[in-house]
């Protein structure tokens, strides 16, 4: 017998998943309209979009990393410091010893800093945030006084930069659908090919596929991965159950003999290393070199994606694609920036006219100025200065954040400062 | 019992200390340098008297940051934000110090109010997000940050250019003329018998942050605002019983804490650089946490702190003759920072024991001798 | 009726439990000293005592929660030495909280498997687990459903989920801690019937408990402690609640007996028509209107989380209503803050005191200001007045007898009953009009409790209006003049304190019977 309010759970997750899937083909259709009417072709091309899954990845593992913390009742601010740590450690790793043993050390360098924020949280009992805040000082320090050891003039880089990272972490296309190799034969690239045929609608989506189909990192696909495992992990297992209960209820876990240090140490540290991985991703995938303040903040946009996922990881995969989407936008040319403007324009047009069911005066009106003043920014200029383009991942951040509100359920024992023996 | 609880306050830091200059110490050793020499050279370095005034400087908008972000500590508030409000009103401040003209007492004042309103709105976002939608002020604090980098210089570029200067590759706004600039301290020192060296200057604004920091204690301590402020911070639940609107306290505190912020880029901008560039100084914003911390969100804790700190950076610049990496201070400062905090909760909970037990032996003795209860002293 | 009985080759029965000698101290008091304590093999057996008595340290060191400074585990005869509740549960010891400690968030067979999942290499193996809790469920009557989430349950049925959590891990000694404190009478009633049932099939069951006549009906022996000490066991055949009583405080329970009606004519607080709806619509007050007068107690009796905890924060001000009015001595205070209803002369002394009504850090004398920081004399034109507070702390301290040693001390060094007894006296001497007391004498010892009825029955005298909201059936009978009941948000019924019976109070409470139809029974 299946109770009410569970069955009434699963429709609404069905729900959900099918409106997703919709959503998602709709704004797919706005995209190939904007593109036809801005004549701005990279804006669906293959291009943008494995860029934008480049940006993607470190939001990605940031978010997983802030999501292992806080199920198990840690709030992780130092996802910046421990990503920073993971930067600096891979450039050196790799640049010593090759890519890969860039990314053990990288990953490394991110758990050594989440032993330390378990140290001070959780056998100390210092406030999460507080700590956090102290590990990204610290980590931005540790970086700048280790490079200013390693990097000298004999060496190449500096105090701000390493030198070049040597090797190349292997790339993978899928076969036939994006030109992947098979056992040495060059299989056709199918959506290359209709993309670039510029067909309405069909050559956008294949431009998009291509772009999240070709030249794959082997460390994106393993980051990709780890979302299902992480899951997997969580929710299918011994060790994820324990976990998840010393983050809902600590005492009641501690209670039915669950070792509550010892699972708060675990998902600190793993959460230290998914910022490690993250950052290892940045230098080895992206940039090649380890440079200073190169995180840029994706600690914290991380974790962002983790609310606006709601602690689930499908939901850090989402939001991580959109604010990739946004980070990358630095990389394109103004023409498809300029073109995202009226992108803006159409979709909150379209969201006004999906809210005015609800008839909430307040969410219809604002949609209506956004949907009003993009387009009216869209008319009105060439392009977008480069300076505001570069706010966009963080200005999508405090959207999305500010949207989110109301429907989240974080872990119920999130940033409890927790004492053994304690009942709360 | 309150002379035992502040040597347990002080022991925390002088702790801290002494751990990360061993920490560091045992770092340098193994990185081969010799860390005696370092810290001896430092030591020397940062007592000189110009080393001095530098760090009275230096230390004057982390104190001011420290204030800002610790007025939101005190509240469970954590404004990061510092850092883009300081500057957003550093920038604007300047321009339109540049752009009016007012005798000179009230021309730094109206700059001053001007950095106060824009750190202020500066915070208004983070403050509005928080109380309309709970969205946690750490991210949105943080989030405005690196909006402030991008829009900032996007209007010291586009509007606040002083375009006579298109040959200087730092962008930076118009002079402001003498009327708005503040006056150095030297002159009244001087007839206090303190004489400096030649070429150094003591920012005006010292007596500002002073004054600030005056005014922090007298309404943190001795108003129901205050009082509010910090019930709140302890318990919020029982604040909010006791008559205070959280969302009001929220908003207020963290516009107010911008507002306080805006002014920690000012001692430079008056008394130094009399305009903004792209090379104004930056990151006061994250060290004034680790100041507020350090000095345990208290005006006082929070001077030593920015003192400290400021001292730590001057003294760092003679590592540059020893070879040694300077960045070994910036090491320095964050195991300072992160023992600190630990050292203040294991304090913490050592006093709270002891407190318990002497109130319960103070109280069986009360009921030995039967006596009715009366205050002791 | 023993299961499992049978004298052993010496003709006495091993224990199933044995404690001797049991001594914990914690920093100020010894809550357990010397305490013998031993239970039969299949018997029901009640451990009773008043609060601070040291029930609740005891069942916690036999849960292995504490470890004893002093003394003796036998469990079976074997003696034993816990180091964390898992080696307690391994033999074959289960506790059921009075706070129950599940994870809202997790589904009842996540709650039920954790700490014991049964493995599948690192997966849990859901189907075995699933037919266990099937097992168990059709044994001992207790079904449940695995997926539905325990946020979801009635406090009945999460009961049901501790114990069935207990009886998964292979318990065969239940304890449990207060199980009826939060409970209806009719889910007592299927509490016991289950635990009769546990009985039948061989367990062995201690229950801690302050409720004398349930104790009674229930039991097959009664363990009485007494100040850290056993004061005796008896069987429960032997006794009667009075003399129990007497053993578990050592004297004649005082009984909150009212004289002669102080009641005027002035109304103080009114409450009209008054409804507060929830975010998704529902009405969590349902159209109260209720009048107390000048020198008046009104008591609102009624089982946690009827509406209680609404109407106080309504009155208050932390609550906006959707409709109906509430006035202070004629004055409309509806739209008025918190702040301001304060102010008007509406003292507050919450039911919880340490999430509404302290500042456990800091000194007592911050803490008199609590509620009162905005008004003289702590306060004047935004100034605040350390002085006068530490004035009135002192008068404090020696007219309500709280025990500190100065107005230093941080409020976290009192004991519960002392740091209750500073915010009634707190509330009191600041002269309200009104009086919102919720539980005012919850987890406060005798002594302070007796107290503490004495001042408000003193204030009551002078003029004061009292709303009063108690779980305490004998607080709300003996102090009230005026009795409602409220469920389900709406006040169903007015009594008279003086002719109203406990039992008829119960059945009030639990819409058992109508005011509509006095003699039904629904």
């Amino acid at each position: 017998m299946i109770s009410t309010s569970a069955a009434a759970r699963s429709a609404a997750q069905r729900v959900t998943l099918r409106n997703a899937l919709i959503g998602g083909v709709g704004v797919l259709l706005l995209l190939s309209i904007v593109r036809y009417i801005a004549n701005a072709d990279d804006l669906t091309s293959s291009g943008a979009f494995e860029q934008a899954l480049k940006s993607a990845v470190p939001i990605l593992l940031a978010g997983l990393g802030g999501l292992y913390a806080e199920r198990c009742g840690v709030v992780n601010i130092g996802l910046e410091g421990m990503m920073i740590l993971g930067t600096w450690f891979g450039a050196w790793g790799g640049w010593m010893w090759g890519p890969w043993w860039g990314v053990a050390i990288g990953v490394a360098g991110g758990a050594a800093g989440g032993l330390i924020h378990a140290v001070a949280t959780v056998t100390f009992n210092v406030d999460h945030i507080v700590s956090g805040v102290a590990i990204n000082i610290l980590g931005a320090g540790v970086a700048r006084f280790l490079s200013s050891i390693a990097y000298t003039p004999e060496t190449g880089g500096g105090v701000t930069q390493s030198p070049g990272v040597g090797g190349h972490i292997g790339v993978f296309s899928v076969p036939v659908l994006a030109g992947g190799d098979v056992f040495g034969w060059h299989s056709p690239d199918v959506l290359d090919w209709l993309d670039t045929k510029r067909w309405f609608f069909a050559s956008d989506v294949a431009g998009v596929l291509h772009g999240l189909m070709a030249n794959l990192s082997l460390l994106t696909i393993l980051a990709l991965a780890l979302v299902p495992a992480t899951w997997w992990l969580l929710w299918r297992t011994r060790f994820g159950l324990r976990l998840r209960s010393v983050g809902e209820n600590p005492s009641a876990a501690e209670s039915l003999g669950v070792a509550v240090y010892r699972m708060k140490y675990l998902g600190v540290v793993i959460s230290g290393a998914f910022a490690g991985l993250s950052g290892a991703y940045i230098v080895l995938v992206t940039s090649g070199v380890y440079k200073e303040s190169q995180t840029g903040g994706r600690g914290f946009i991380g974790l962002a994606a983790m609310i606006f996922g709601n602690w689930r990881p499908a939901g850090v995969l989402v939001g991580s694609g959109l604010f990739g989407f946004a980070d990358a936008l630095q990389t394109r040319n103004d023409a498809s920036v300029h073109a995202l403007l009226l992108f803006v324009g159409l979709a909150a047009g379209v969201g006004a006219v999906l809210v005015i069911r609800r008839r909430k005066a307040l969410n219809i009106g604002l949609f209506a100025v956004v949907a009003a003043g993009a387009i009216a920014w869209y008319v009105t200029s060439d392009t977008v200065p480069p300076e505001f383009v570069y706010c966009t991942p963080y200005v999508v951040t405090l959207v999305v954040l500010a949207a989110a509100g109301q429907r989240l359920r974080p872990p119920a024992a999130d940033g409890l400062r927790y004492r053994k023996g304690q009942i709360t | 019992m309150k002379l035992r609880r502040f040597l347990l306050n002080l022991a925390a830091p002088v702790a801290a200390i002494s751990f990360s200059v061993a920490f560091c110490w045992v770092v340098l050793t193994l990185a081969h340098y010799n860390a005696g020499t370092a810290f001896a050279d430092m030591w020397d370095y940062g007592n000189k008297s110009e080393s001095i005034v530098s760090v009275i400087n230096r230390a004057v908008p982390l104190y001011v940051a420290g204030l800002a972000v610790a007025l939101g500590f005190r509240m469970n508030l954590f404004n990061i934000g510092v850092e883009g409000q300081f500057r957003m009103a550093a920038l604007v401040a300047a321009a339109f110090g540049a752009w009016i003209s007012l005798p000179a007492p009230l021309h730094v004042f109206a700059i001053l109010v001007v950095a106060m309103l824009v750190g202020a709105g500066w915070a208004l976002i983070p403050a509005v997000l928080k109380v309309k939608r709970g969205v946690h002020e750490v991210i949105s604090s943080i989030m405005m940050n690196s909006i402030a980098i991008g829009v900032g210089a996007y209007m010291l570029g586009n509007w606040f250019i002083d375009k006579s200067k298109t040959g200087s590759l730092l962008p930076r706004t118009k002079p402001i003329p003498a009327s708005g600039q503040m006056p150095s301290l030297n002159t009244p020192l001087d007839a206090l018998g303190i004489r400096l060296p030649a070429g150094s200057n003591v920012f005006g604004f010292v007596l500002v942050a002073a004054l600030l920091g005056l005014l922090f204690k007298l309404v943190i301590d001795r108003t129901s605002f205050g009082f509010d402020l910090r019930a709140t911070g302890i318990n919020p639940g029982a604040a909010e019983a006791s008559g205070v609107s959280l969302k009001s306290m929220t908003m207020r505190v963290l516009l107010i804490s911008g507002a306080i912020a805006g002014l920690a880029g000012m001692g430079d901008v008056l008394g130094y650089y009399h305009g903004f560039s792209t090379d104004f100084p930056s990151g006061f914003g994250f060290t004034g946490i680790a100041v507020a911390l350090l000095g345990r969100n208290r005006p006082v804790g929070i001077a030593f702190g920015a003192l400290l700190f400021a001292y730590l950076d001057r003294s760092a610049q003679i590592l540059d003759l020893d070879s040694i990496p300077r960045e070994i201070v910036v090491i320095m400062q964050g195991i300072i920072l992160l023992s600190v905090v630990i050292a203040y909760e294991v304090v913490q909970r050592i006093a709270q024991t002891q407190e318990t037990k002497a109130a319960a032996e103070a109280t069986r003795r009360m009921d030995e001798a039967d006596v009715p209860a009366e205050v002791g002293a | 009726m023993n299961a499992g009985e049978g004298p052993g080759p010496d003709g006495v029965r091993t224990p199933a439990i044995e404690l001797r000698g049991i001594t914990k101290r914690f920093p100020g008091v010894v809550a357990n000293d010397g305490v013998t304590f031993s239970v039969l093999p299949g018997e029901i057996h009640a451990l009773v005592g008043e609060n601070g008595a040291g029930k609740s340290t005891l069942m916690k060191i036999l849960y292995g929660m504490q470890a004893p400074d002093e003394g003796e585990i036998r469990i079976n005869g074997t003696p034993m030495r816990f180091r964390s509740p898992k080696d307690a549960i391994a033999a074959g010891i289960g506790m059921v909280h009075q706070h129950f400690m599940l994870a809202d968030n997790l589904t009842i067979l996540e709650n039920i498997i954790l700490g014991s999942e049964p493995r599948k290499g690192p997966m849990i193996d859901a189907p075995a687990a699933r037919r266990r809790l099937d097992e168990l469920g059709t044994r001992y009557g207790m079904q449940v459903d695995p997926d539905q989430l325990v946020e979801d349950l009635e406090v009945g049925e999460r009961q049901r989920v501790e114990i069935l959590k207990v009886l998964y891990r292979g318990a065969k000694i239940l304890i449990l801690d207060e199980p009826t404190a939060v409970l209806v009478p009719h889910e007592v009633d299927e509490l016991f019937r289950n635990l009769k049932e546990l009985q039948a099939e061989g367990q062995t069951i201690v229950f801690i408990s302050h409720k004398l006549d349930e104790v009674l009906a229930n039991a097959d022996r009664i363990t009485v402690l007494r100040g850290g000490k056993t004061i005796t066991t008896v069987d429960a055949g032997d006794v009667d609640a009075d003399s129990l009583a007497e053993l578990m405080v050592g004297s004649e329970l005082p009984r909150p007996e009212t004289t002669e009606s102080t009641v005027t004519d002035d109304v103080e607080l009114e409450v009209d028509h008054l409804t507060v709806r929830l975010a998704d619509g529902r009405a969590v007050l349902d159209d109260i209107t209720l009048q107390v007068h000048r020198g008046e107690v009104v008591g609102i009796a009624g089982v946690l989380g009827n509406g209680q905890t609404e109407l106080v924060e309504a009155i208050i001000g932390l609550h906006a209503p959707a409709e109906g009015r509430i006035s202070l001595g004629g004055n409309d205070i509806t739209r008025d803050s918190a702040r301001r209803r304060r102010g008007a002369g509406i003292g507050y002394i919450p039911e919880d005191r340490h999430r509404q009504g302290l500042l456990l850090p800091s000194p007592l004398w911050e803490n008199t200001m609590l509620g009162h920081q905005g008004s003289p004399p702590f306060s004047k034109r935004g100034w605040t007045s350390p002085s006068a507070a530490r004035a009135r702390t002192r008068e404090i301290i020696s007219d309500y007898n709280v025990r500190a040693p100065n107005t230093e001390v941080a409020a976290y060094a009192l004991s519960g009953g002392n740091q209750q007894k500073l915010i009634v006296g707190r509330e009191m001497s600041s002269e309200p009009r009104v009086l919102i007391a919720a539980h005012p004498t919850r987890g406060v010892d005798v002594g302070a409790q007796a107290a503490v009825w004495d001042q408000l029955r003193e204030a009551r005298r002078s003029g004061l209006a009292v709303l009063l909201v108690s779980a305490d059936l004998e607080e709300l009978i003996g102090l009230s003049d005026t009795l409602y009941v409220i469920l389900r948000g709406a006040l169903v019924a007015k009594l008279d304190p003086a002719t109203v019976t406990p039992k008829e109070l119960g059945a009030y409470m639990t819409g058992a019977r109508n005011a509509e139809r006095p003699g039904a029974i629904a």
